[in-house]
């Protein structure tokens, strides 16, 4: 599971300090206490919370989430414990003695139907024109503890104005319940800090850095925030609206590209349990809805290996050969949350971002070139809309670097939420539908691109494909069924040294006129590392600093959002560990059962290369369209 | 600091600057705690917490690093006791702090002073620059070979939560000031994350006499339960008003004599977040086993409204509720809110019974204890008033 151990909670909801024992058998491990006058045994300092759930008792929770520290303020789950007092917070309780807890006494479902009425009393809106009507947990929690009335009333007017200003994030905190989910994710998971909680008492609210709009303080736009917000008190900016109008426009030529993580979650908004996959039957679905073409963004993830591993390879052949400084470790820069974070945290880093555009940008760029002179449609013609796991996509498609194309490259981004909303308003249930193909001239792709989705994914692909540029031989003779399973899983930061051998293949055409041949990698291992989640981002970028091991490497990978982009803001909520692990193994399963698993073999990438970007990878047709720049930013701002 | 000419059995008896302290570096720690235990002090804060357990607690942690905290934010309305402490006796309280140094292990104390007490923040830093020059703070304290102490002083910024240990904690860590969860609390995990003892003002004081005297004898005075003497911070309808050192059992109308109070109609014992006290009972003792308080008594005459007077106490905790807790934040804008419609005779009795229930709820799951205070003014003066809230002319009620 993810790692913990690096997170800063804030201070005034400092974990608990109490060490839960690694091997519970030994004497002292556990503690028998009683639960509802039922005796069990649980590990020493497990919260009351968790020992009801390993009891198979419901407690009710608003404030808690399995991914971030304590809070205990909604205190919805509070419960008896015999010779206290007050009630206590079972969330924030570690058990340390002997104790006697009562889950439902008169005095507890009191207090809960209280505490929710309260929330209620204060929270604005009507669930039907909320677009968490039905996934809302203080909807939820009304309806299982029988609060069927406004009990101390209901707020009529909004507290106040929605904050709309930023492309990714809207906050509407008149629906706010101050469970401070958000601000925890912000400062702990995230280590961002933009949100934090301004005044006291009745007129307490979660706000910015001088109370600035969104746009104008230091948001990564991750969206991490909206997957934990509770209420419809966050959510992402939605362009659904004008892509309807679009597609409704004949005169529109609209066009869509799916990323790998909408299709391995999408599935979790139809009632289907985390974990399948849907690609099929959401390229019929996108048919149906109106997009005259279905694009999968994979080509261009395969793209973006051309692009970056060659750039990985010109940076060491300056530094090994040429002996020129240059920016290395290189940084991959497909995550958009992850490149604004660098632009305020590390400017001075930006050199070492990979100039290469995200898949999504890259594929936005050929779309209204490329294609539409294919196509024989007029770029202005065409509205390029984008299914992402992300909110921070919405943001870079609004970069004003993103024109590249002499257009903006991608209209809108769209999230897998939004996207899910418009497939049941156009009244299709997508676990129903018939499987379908992408369309030419960007259908097929491979396993390689598939894997982005996945922290590690993007630095899989990109071993896959320099393995065998390099040594000349198979992905397969090295790791079994080209699987690398180093680079994989949810651990917070994975290092892998790859010895790159003795003996090496012929450079491969595409890149001939950039290395003559691999012998100055004779000796040299590979040093590669992983991150996701900024929070472990800055773990490295401090490391990097300080003249760490970290700095030594050639290439880290580094994602926004925790678990990669299966896990980003635009996914479906809720997220847990657990829910990114199935997302992660559908992900996985579906690259496992392609024929093509490399980028480099990617017949479309190929022909793009021979047709259209014809001076090879990093040349000026693709410097134009698929590099970019970035922006110092820094963490002040006027 | 001029003292004034105040006089009682425990705190205001006489005392020469650090002579609890020359005394208590040629004691054992586990003597001075045993003096205290046998003194049965309790915390004079308000929460009455068995002030050597507690101490026995943070001395007893594993950690090299501790500290000792002297809560001066009084915060609580109505008291004024630890500024007349601070102001005319601190060698009662700083010699208190050094010797919880001594017994717990502790490098360094921390006052966490009331914003509004700035203006005595020279004098204090005055005061323990002598004692420093005196070898009562410093290296080597008072001869005694390794130890070493010394007290700082910090400033609060006004909020009234701070006066919560937790949340004075994460105020002087630097955080904005809201309560923690507690377990674990702070005699292993206070500031800095370090066993911590945070005690009041008062309580300090009551030490330096403690060591000097022994437990026994300040058994002597007060209750069974209440050992010891108490500081009460007397304000309102009285002749005088002021601070006055009486045992604990002295009875409601004692007090109301000796400060020649005329025509009382209520007492409101232990500040806003106490209790209100009716004629009827006014035979009750103060004490922990009866009439607890902090030390705030505020007097009420035949001329006041108590509805008005509620308001007041509600508005202080709508303001002064820090806002993380649902039960505290939303709960007393509920109850102010009840208050506004029964002064506008726009209520139902369903309803504010519905208030009573919350005002419940509020007290045993609020985070901290200001949620779990404040319903009481609500509760005890609608219980303890209803003739005079809800007859007055008959106009009131629906």
């Amino acid at each position: 599971m993810e790692n913990k151990e690096n997170r800063r909670a804030p201070v005034s909801q400092k974990p608990l300090v109490i060490e839960k024992p690694k091997d519970p058998s030994y004497i002292g491990g556990t503690i028998s206490i009683e639960i509802n006058e039922k005796k069990v045994t649980v590990p020493l300092g497990t919260t009351i919370l968790e020992a009801c759930k390993m009891n198979g008792i419901s407690v009710p929770t608003l404030c808690h989430h399995e991914d971030l520290c304590v809070a205990g303020v909604c205190r919805v789950c509070v419960v008896e414990v015999e010779g206290m007092r007050t009630l206590q917070a079972s969330c924030a309780y570690p058990i340390t003695a002997p104790i006697k807890i009562k889950t439902s006494t008169p005095t507890v479902r009191k207090a809960r139907r209280n505490i929710i009425d309260l929330m209620l009393s204060e929270h604005y809106g009507e669930c039907y024109s909320c677009f968490r009507n039905g996934k809302c947990e203080l909807q939820n929690l009304a309806k299982e503890y029988g609060v069927d009335n406004y009990n101390f009333g209901h707020v009529e007017a909004p507290r106040y104005e929605v904050d709309e200003s930023s492309y990714s994030v809207i906050r509407d905190m008149s629906k706010c319940v101050l469970c401070k989910r958000c601000v925890r994710t912000c400062i702990d998971l995230q280590e961002v800090g933009v949100l934090e909680a301004v005044e006291r008492g009745h007129n307490t609210r979660i706000s910015t850095f001088l109370d600035k709009p969104l746009l104008d303080v230091i948001c990564i736009n991750c969206g991490q925030c909206i997957n934990r917000c509770p209420t419809g008190a966050l959510r992402a900016n939605d362009p659904s609206d004008e892509i309807w109008a679009a597609i409704d426009d004949p005169k529109k030529h609209v066009v869509i590209q799916t990323a790998p993580s909408p299709r391995a979650a999408i599935c979790e908004e139809f009632g289907m349990e985390a974990g399948h996959s849907l690609t099929k039957e959401l390229n019929t679905a996108l048919h149906r809805i109106g997009f005259d073409k279905v694009f999968d963004t994979n080509t261009t993830a395969d793209l973006t290996i051309f692009e970056e591993g060659t750039e990985l390879v010109l940076r060491l052949y300056k530094a090994l050969v040429q002996k020129e400084p240059v920016a290395l470790p290189q940084f991959t820069s497909c995550s958009p949350g992850w490149v604004k974070f660098l632009e305020h945290y590390y400017p001075e880093y930006i050199d070492n971002l990979s100039t290469a555009k995200s898949p999504q940008q890259m594929f936005g760029a050929l779309i209204k070139t490329f294609y539409a002179e294919k196509a024989g449609i007029k770029p202005e013609d065409i509205v390029s809309v984008a299914v992402m796991p992300c909110s921070a996509k919405k943001f870079e498609c609004n970069r004003p670097e993103m024109n590249d194309s002499g257009y903006k490259d991608v209209d809108y981004g769209l999230t897998t939420r939004e996207l899910a909303r418009m497939i049941k308003e156009a009244g299709i249930n997508l676990p129903e539908m018939p499987k379908g193909d992408f369309d030419s001239p960007f259908g097929e792709a491979s396993g390689a691109g598939l894997i982005f989705g996945a922290t590690g994914g993007v630095m899989e692909a990109a071993i896959r494909s320099i393995y065998e540029f390099v040594t000349g031989n198979k992905t397969e003779d090295a790791f079994a069924n080209a699987n690398i399973l180093p680079l994989r899983g949810f651990d917070g930061i994975k290092y892998v040294e790859l010895p790159l051998g003795e003996k090496f293949g012929p450079v491969p055409d595409v890149i001939k006129h950039l290395v003559p041949n691999w012998d100055w990698l004779k000796g040299v291992t590979l040093k590669v590392a992983i991150a996701h989640g900024t929070a472990n981002a800055k773990k490295i970028m401090d490391d990097i600093k300080a003249g760490g091991k970290f700095s030594e490497c050639h290439f880290i990978e580094f994602m926004a959002c925790p678990g990669g982009c299966l896990g980003g803001g635009g996914q479906p909520i809720p997220t847990t560990p657990e829910i990114r692990m199935k997302r992660a193994q559908a992900i996985y399963a579906e690259d496992e059962s392609l024929e093509m698993r490399k980028s480099h073999d990617n017949p479309n990438v190929v022909r793009l290369y021979e047709e259209f970007l014809t001076d090879g990878p990093c040349g000026h047709i693709s410097h134009k369209l698929l590099h970019t720049h970035y922006i110092k930013r820094g963490r002040y701002i006027a | 600091m001029e003292k004034k000419n105040r006089s009682g059995a425990v705190i205001f008896s006489p005392y020469v600057k650090g002579e609890a302290v020359k005394k208590v570096v040629s004691m054992k720690r586990e003597d001075v705690l045993f003096d205290l235990r046998e003194s049965k002090l309790k915390g004079r804060g308000g929460a009455g917490f068995p002030t050597a357990t507690k101490w026995t607690l943070v001395a007893a942690a594993a950690s090299t690093e501790k500290y000792i905290v002297c809560n001066a934010d009084e915060g609580e309305p109505g008291t004024f006791k630890d500024r007349v402490l601070l102001l005319e006796y601190p060698e009662l309280v700083f010699d208190g702090m050094v010797i919880a140094g001594y017994v717990i292990g502790a490098k360094l104390g921390i006052v966490y002073l009331r914003g509004e007490y700035e203006y005595m923040l020279k004098s204090l830093e005055d005061y323990l620059e002598t004692m420093r020059k005196e070898n009562l703070l410093g290296k080597d304290i008072a001869g005694k070979t390794g130890f070493d102490f010394d007290i700082i002083i910090r400033l609060g910024s006004g909020a009234y939560v701070c006066g919560e240990e937790t949340a004075l904690i994460e105020s002087l860590e630097g955080n904005r000031g809201e309560a923690r969860n507690r377990p674990p609390y702070p005699v292993n995990t206070g500031f800095m994350g370090k066993p911590t003892t945070v005690n009041n003002v008062e309580t300090f004081a009551a030490v330096s006499h403690i060591v000097i005297k022994g437990g026994a004898w300040y058994c002597n005075h007060g209750t069974d339960k209440s050992t010891g003497s108490k500081l009460f911070s007397v304000s309102g309808d009285c002749e005088k008003p002021g601070v006055y050192e009486l045992p604990w059992g002295t009875k409601i109308s004692e007090l109301l004599e000796l400060v020649g109070a005329k025509n009382t109609k209520a007492v409101q014992v232990g500040g806003a977040s106490g209790f209100c006290i009716p004629k009827t009972q006014f035979d009750r003792a103060l004490g922990y086993e009866d009439a607890a308080t902090g030390g705030s008594i505020m007097i009420f005459n035949e001329s006041r409204n108590m509805l008005h007077v509620l308001k007041n106490f509600m508005e202080f905790f709508v303001e002064e509720s820090c806002g993380q807790c649902t039960p505290c934040r939303i709960g007393n804008t509920k109850l102010l809110e009840g208050v506004e419609m029964i002064e506008k005779s726009e209520f139902t009795f369903g309803y504010i019974n519905k208030l009573k229930e919350l005002g419940k709820t509020m007290q045993v799951a609020s985070k901290c204890g200001l949620g779990q205070s404040s319903p009481n003014s609500f509760i005890s003066i609608l219980e303890n008033f209803k003739e005079e809230i809800f007859n007055s002319g008959g106009s009131h009620g629906k």
